[in-house]
């Protein structure tokens, strides 16, 4: 049975919306959903790679116990620009504002967002944003951890923090535009016949993702405005010699940040989702627990900020407040978990490259949340925050479960997105050079923290020494995984071989309509009459 | 009448009305986030530093407020005529509503820019010349008025700009009774700063003032 | 080369610590197995190309979603209540604990001992007694961290903190800033020097200044010109600190508060915020003009005073 009422796709050379109108200009004035994605795709692995240099040198400088590669100055500086740019100007944009840019329009069967302009805006303020990050990082960078703390981001730090802020700003408003016009696409625009329930997970999880980015954005936007004008004028909100309070400016910074980890995970919890049916072969399982999983995902993912908090001196009760709901938020994605799991039963599962990708993710994501469990845990909290073990618990959840569902994502939508298809064969051996390299660079770290190693220090006890050099050996091996698929996919461009509109027999709009896409997606307006993942019943054999 | 065709993703009028008129108020919750950092960090220091907020509160200008308050107030009545009436087909209405409510928000402008020189002589700013230097705290109070009067104005010179615009538009016959959503969201935003000021007005006149 | 896996353990608190952290280390790994032996096992036998039974089975879905959402919750309940238990323990201090307080500022810490006894980044105690830190902060957050005791607690500037241990293990230990503060927040590190009693007692004796905190305090008290005010028959109405610690104080305001380190330290940075009841402001701030360090010792000073008899009232 056909899912749509379409013409079979026509197999000749046609125009689509990467050759019609191929000018700078054209594509730099383009109102277009798929090309604003390929935009972003070129801007994030800009900052991608910065950020990942600068993660090298941490790793190398780490080596050796004693700092000798770097200053602690530049260490200092290093980690900031670090974390910044992977979570604001890379991780939190790259399966929404590439992928979703890419899919939201397509698997709902629209013709774009709903409103292009803003999003072309959403990639302007992208790009400024991340322009004032970079000069703030060339004019002399920053030195006050991602997290910006105050009273040493507003009094004491002599570093360019308010120009960080204002680039982080100004981003921040790109991302709030992004998810206004996903949640707007995806009330308003949806295909005749497409229910809630027939939408594919991933817009679920975009969904989901674009409400957090709504609310949570403009606190962060205002938090790091108050700092700014705070370091500029003196004001005292956070300065404790003004009779201002330090902690508030913490509970004001993970009131957006802690949600935004989830803006950090849920897409990729979509991608899963998309993708495990796929090549199962087969429905997922628990369709609305996994919908609205995520849904569950963003609404507690806003109570629980204070467990960041459990030893900044505010009240111990407050604290078994937020550690209980930190319990709480850990269900839904053990939910998504076991539906996963259960969706392999009685598949026919073959081990494509955005498979290996995603059953990777749910080993990381699985080590990941578990040891968020740890954290969330008060006893064992006081022991751990501000260790190795926070770093190791959110490299598996950001890079082992975020970056690695990107790559899948990437993977399983790259012949839709360009036309041609990637080198299967170099696509898995670097799913399992990632996997590998992975776990070297990021277990020792647990290890480390349990040991009581803290986290932003250069220098260390030599008795930590070999875990560190497990550790870097590790990120050598992570950084060949990163490099593979660049090379083999910039190659794909020109010499991959020309992709049919559906390669994995999936089910889904975006599968219906050539690859790559027309101008405005669809030839005639796609009429669903079936649920989501729709696949022909397997059989005995 | 001529009303412009939908946009080219939209499938009618219809649903491109809707998705604007959505999209507005998903941009007032973030608006709303926006200024509620404020908020909170005003609740937080006027549990931290009752007395010094008691004192502050009191140096404020309560009759520039007040009038403000019923400025704004009003202004909401008429912008919400404005937009019966363009929904009912009357534009000349609509014109004159839309322009009441506009001079509205400029007279509260003048007011608030009366009301902001007067605490300059009287050393309000905080900073070295600030007026109340046995309370360090008072200082975080009117930092906070400042941030939170002056955010709520560059709001209205938004919403003021906006309304001259639709004003303007409206005069020219853009707008009908099948298609007014321009005028619809202008009155929704209209809307949005009239609320914030009725969260300001007692924060930053009232309470604590009468004892 | 010796590899740690475990670090040391070395107070009371620390292996309490450990089974919490063994238990989430066992519940991880059942959990790791009930989702990954399946996995793997799905994941060989309908593996493509495989003959295998595929036919779609009629699961009953709500209740098993059921159970998979309800066990891990109650598995996890009992950890919360079991770990928030201990912390609740890790944040009430005992009393009667060893007193000592901590400064720690840009990029160092400095302790004092009630005993007059002031150390750099070092810092000795008794095997077997408990002991109650009291954290202030100079300048930015810092965060007062032993590995081995399984105890940390951020140091917090305009507050006070506080941490307890009981060390059970003589030996020297990591103490490590665990917050970042800035350029040498990896050299903010030093050790808990941990000792039996005697040893305790001889190197208090050896390493004294002549004089304790409280008598450092009293004779800041004096240059600082707060006698002028506190003591003898000053022309200023200002209160008397004798038997005031630890006593309820009614305010102006009509608020009651505790006379504890907290209240104190407040009164001389910010004296206009809290004036005692029958008193008039006149008292000047004295921020900028005393250090945290020196705010300790005036308040043990005010301490010492606690028991001393109230004037004008029978002794
Ligand atoms: C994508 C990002 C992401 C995600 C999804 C999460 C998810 C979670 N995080 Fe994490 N976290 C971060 C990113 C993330 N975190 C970052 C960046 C920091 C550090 C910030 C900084 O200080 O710089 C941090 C820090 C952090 C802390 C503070 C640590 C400290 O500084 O002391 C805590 C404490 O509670 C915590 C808890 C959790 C929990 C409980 C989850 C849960 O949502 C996890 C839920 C998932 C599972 C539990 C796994 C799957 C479930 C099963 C297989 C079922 C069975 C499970 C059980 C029976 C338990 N995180
Ligand atoms: C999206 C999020 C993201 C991603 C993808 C990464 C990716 C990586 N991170 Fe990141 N990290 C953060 C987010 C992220 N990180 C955040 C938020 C912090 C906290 C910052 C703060 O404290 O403020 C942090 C902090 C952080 C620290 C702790 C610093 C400290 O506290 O002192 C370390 C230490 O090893 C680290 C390492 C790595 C490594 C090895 C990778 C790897 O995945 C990168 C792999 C890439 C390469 C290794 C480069 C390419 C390869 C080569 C050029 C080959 C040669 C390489 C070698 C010889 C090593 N990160
Ligand atoms: C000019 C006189 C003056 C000086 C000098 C002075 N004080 Fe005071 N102090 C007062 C007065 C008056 C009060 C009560 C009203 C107030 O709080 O202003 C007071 C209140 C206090 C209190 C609160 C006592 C209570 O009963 O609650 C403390 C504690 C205190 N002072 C400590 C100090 C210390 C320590 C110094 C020196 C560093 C000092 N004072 C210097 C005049 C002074
Ligand atoms: Cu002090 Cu880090
Ligand atoms: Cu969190």
């Amino acid at each position: 049975m056909n899912a749509v009422e379409l013409p079979p796709p026509v197999e000749t050379e046609e125009v689509n919306y990467l050759t019609c109108e191929c000018g700078v200009k054209q594509w730099l004035l383009t109102t277009d959903h798929k090309r604003i994605g390929i935009l972003f795709l070129y801007t994030i692995l800009v900052f991608f790679t910065l950020a990942a240099v600068a993660a090298a040198l941490m790793r190398i400088e780490l080596l050796t116990p004693k700092g000798d590669l770097l200053l602690s100055a530049d260490y200092n500086k290093l980690f900031t620009m670090h974390g910044v740019l992977m979570v604001w100007f890379f991780l939190i944009p790259s399966i929404p504002s590439v992928l979703g840019n890419f899919l939201v329009p397509l698997m709902i069967g629209a013709r774009d967002l709903a409103f292009p302009k803003l999003n072309l805006l959403s990639w302007y303020l992208f790009v400024i944003g991340g322009a004032l990050a970079m000069d703030a990082i060339i004019r002399g960078g920053v030195d006050t951890g991602w997290t910006f703390y105050a009273p040493y981001s507003t009094t004491y730090s002599n570093s360019h923090v308010i120009e960080m802020a204002a680039g982080i700003f100004v981003a921040g408003f790109g991302s709030i535009l992004t998810g206004l016009n996903f949640i707007i696409t995806i009330h308003k625009m949806r295909a005749p016949g497409l229910t809630w329930f027939r939408l594919p997970l991933f817009i679920w999880s975009m969904y989901s993702t674009s409400l957090i980015l709504v609310l949570a954005t403009p606190v962060l936007a205002m938090t790091l405005a108050l700092m700014a004008i705070e370091r500029i004028w003196g004001v005292g909100i956070f300065n404790p010699a003004l009779g201002g309070d330090p902690v508030l400016f913490q509970h004001l910074f993970w009131f957006y940040s802690h949600p935004a980890v989830y803006i950090m995970i849920l897409p990729g919890m979509g991608v899963a989702s998309e993708v495990i049916p796929c090549f199962s072969r087969k429905a997922i399982f628990g369709y609305e627990f996994v919908a609205f999983s995520s849904v569950a995902i963003a609404v507690l993912g806003f109570l629980v900020w204070g467990h960041h908090m459990f030893v900044s001196g505010m009240s111990p009760y407050a604290g078994t407040v937020f550690s209980l709901m930190s319990f709480l938020v850990a269900v839904p994605s053990a939910i998504k978990v076991f539906n996963w799991t259960m969706t392999l039963h009685r598949g026919s599962i073959s081990f494509s490259t955005p498979m290996l990708y995603v059953l990777g993710f749910i080993g990381l994501f699985t080590i990941g949340g578990l040891t968020g469990v740890f954290l969330a845990c008060l006893a064992a909290d006081v022991h751990l925050h501000d260790t190795y073990f926070v770093i190791a618990h959110f490299h598996y959840i950001m890079v082992g479960g975020m970056v690695t569902t990107f790559m899948a994502g990437l993977h399983y939508w790259w012949p839709k997105i360009v036309g041609r298809m990637y080198p299967e064969k170099l696509g898995q051996l670097s799913a399992v050079i990632l996997f590998v390299g992975f776990n070297l660079t990021f277990f020792p770290m647990f290890i480390l923290g349990g040991l009581g190693m803290p986290r932003r220090y250069h220098a260390y006890p030599p008795e930590f020494q070999i875990y560190h050099v497990l550790s870097t050996a590790g990120a050598s091996i992570l950084g060949i995984g990163y490099l593979l698929p660049v090379i083999y996919l910039l190659w794909s461009l020109k010499f991959g071989k020309k992709a049919p509109p559906n390669p994995w027999g999936a089910t889904g709009l975006e599968w219906k309509t050539p690859s790559p896409p027309p101008k405005h997606n669809f030839h005639r307006t796609p009429i669903v009459h079936e649920p989501a993942y729709n696949f022909p019943p397997l059989d005995a054999s | 009448m001529n009303e412009p065709p939908a946009k080219v993703q939209f499938d009618n009028l219809e649903q491109q009305h809707d998705a604007s008129r959505l999209g507005m108020w998903l941009f007032l919750a973030t608006e709303f986030l926006f200024f509620g950092v404020l908020f909170m960090a005003f609740a937080v220091h006027h549990l931290l530093h009752p007395q010094a907020f008691a004192s502050a509160v009191k140096q404020t200008n309560l009759l520039c407020g007040s009038i403000n308050a019923a400025l704004l107030l009003t202004s909401g009545l008429t912008m919400a005529l404005g937009v019966t009436a363009i929904q009912n087909g009357r534009s000349r209405a609509c014109v004159n509503w839309v322009s009441l409510t506009l001079i509205l928000g400029l007279v509260f402008l003048a007011v608030k820019g009366a009301e902001y020189a007067g605490d300059i002589s009287k050393g309000l700013v905080p900073g070295r010349h600030f007026a109340m230097n046995g309370e360090p705290a008072a200082q975080i109070f009117f930092w906070l008025y400042w941030l939170m009067t002056g955010l709520h104005a560059i709001h209205l010179i938004v919403g003021i700009v906006m309304l001259a615009a639709i004003a303007w538009m409206t005069k020219q016959g853009r707008f009908s009774a099948r298609y007014a959503t321009p005028v619809e969201l202008a009155g929704i935003y209209w809307g949005f700063v009239d609320l914030i000021w009725i969260f300001l007005y007692p924060l930053l006149y009232l309470i604590g003032r009468v004892k | 080369m010796s590899i740690p896996v475990l670090p040391d353990s070395a107070s009371t608190l620390a292996p309490k610590t450990d089974l919490i952290l063994l238990a989430l280390t066992a519940l991880s790994v059942v959990v790791m197995a009930i989702v990954f032996l399946p996995m793997i096992y799905f994941l060989f036998k309908y593996r493509r190309g495989r003959p295998a039974d595929r036919t779609p089975l009629d699961l009953p879905t709500m209740k098993i979603e059921v159970t998979w959402t309800v066990i891990p919750l109650v598995l996890m309940m009992g950890l919360y209540a079991w770990a928030s238990e201990v912390y609740l323990e890790e944040e009430t201090p005992p009393l009667g604990a060893i007193e000592i307080n901590v400064v720690g500022k840009q990029w160092m810490w400095k302790i004092e001992h009630a005993e007059g006894n002031a150390e750099i980044n070092e810092l000795h105690v008794p095997v077997g007694k408990p002991v109650k830190l009291t954290l202030a902060s100079q300048d930015v957050i810092h965060s007062f961290f032993i590995p081995a005791f399984r105890i940390k607690q951020d140091v917090v500037p305009g507050r006070y903190t506080s941490e307890w241990f009981q060390p059970t293990k003589p030996g020297t230990y990591h103490l490590f800033c665990s917050q970042y503060c800035g350029n040498n927040h990896s050299q903010m590190i030093g050790s808990v020097v941990v000792m039996e009693p005697a040893a305790y007692e001889r190197w208090l004796a050896e390493s004294s200044p002549g004089q304790t905190l409280a008598q450092q305090g009293a004779s800041l008290f004096r240059e600082l010109g707060c006698s002028g005010c506190h003591m003898g028959n000053s022309v200023v109405h200002a209160p008397r600190f004798e038997g005031l610690y630890g006593k309820p104080v009614a305010l102006q305001t009509g608020q009651v508060v505790i006379a504890d380190d907290a209240y104190l330290r407040d009164c001389i940075l910010t004296p206009a915020a809290r004036v005692p009841g029958g008193y008039s402001p006149l008292m000047p701030s004295f921020q900028g003009r005393v250090n945290e360090g020196e705010i300790f010792q005036l308040i043990a000073y005010i301490k010492s005073l606690a028991s001393a008899p109230v004037e004008g009232s029978p002794p």
